[in-house]
């Protein structure tokens, strides 16, 4: 979603876009004019009438569960959404359960929180684990 | 003459130049009501809205409340067009 109009959105997709994405953007390229829902989403730069770099996550309940905001110059990591978006899906699988530490992703083992788990992750998790 | 920019990421923009206009006289100083900004908050629900897209060679509008029951990265960007 930018503040760009869908006659934009089509053309940088028809011209440029379409030449790094096989068949195009895949999903809709969303228009908003004036940064109304950009506003409302607390991401809508107004004295330069754009919107920054925001990515919420929102989860099947309509939830968000977790965003990220960054100024124009520099670009989103999408393998940690992704990875973002695995986990959440994880700990929601599990019904609340369980909760991925830091660095987790699939394969990885979770945590399950309760009072046996009380001063006791270091037994479980080492900070190793919150690299690759 | 004019002058060239560079570039960014951001759309350049211009504004009202000159000495700005001064407040009529006699009028009460009022200061005008702007609206706190909220940021939006993690667990609470995303705002719903409706937007003009372009989909795969079609014009169409999107609701964001059409996509319940899936997860839905939104993702906002500074203009078509700049690079990043």
């Amino acid at each position: 979603m930018s503040v760009d109009s869908v006659f934009v959105h089509k053309m940088w997709n028809d011209h440029e876009l379409s030449k790094m994405v096989k068949g195009g953007v895949p999903f809709p390229m969303l228009s908003d004019g004036g940064g109304k829902v950009g506003s409302v989403y607390g991401v809508y730069l107004e004295d330069a009438g754009v919107e920054a770099r925001g990515r919420f996550l929102i989860d099947p309940d309509g939830i968000i569960q977790g965003f990220e905001v960054l100024t124009p110059p520099v670009g989103r990591n999408v393998r940690e959404t992704i990875r973002q978006i695995q986990a959440f899906q994880h700990v929601r699988k599990s019904k609340g359960s369980e909760a991925t530490p830091s660095g987790w992703k699939p394969g990885k083992p979770s945590l399950k929180p309760g009072p046996g788990l009380v001063g006791k992750v270091w037994e479980v998790w080492n900070t190793k684990m919150a690299f690759d | 003459m004019a002058k060239e920019f560079k570039a960014g990421c951001a759309r350049p923009t211009g504004g009202p130049v000159g000495e700005k206009l001064e407040k009529p006289q006699g009028t009460p100083q009022q200061t005008p009501h702007k609206e706190v900004k909220k940021m939006i908050t993690v667990g609470q629900k995303a705002p719903d809205f409706t937007a003009p897209a372009y989909h795969k060679g079609k014009f169409v509008s999107v609701q964001l409340s059409e996509f319940l029951g899936k997860w839905v990265v939104l993702c906002f960007y500074p203009g078509d067009f700049t690079f990043v």
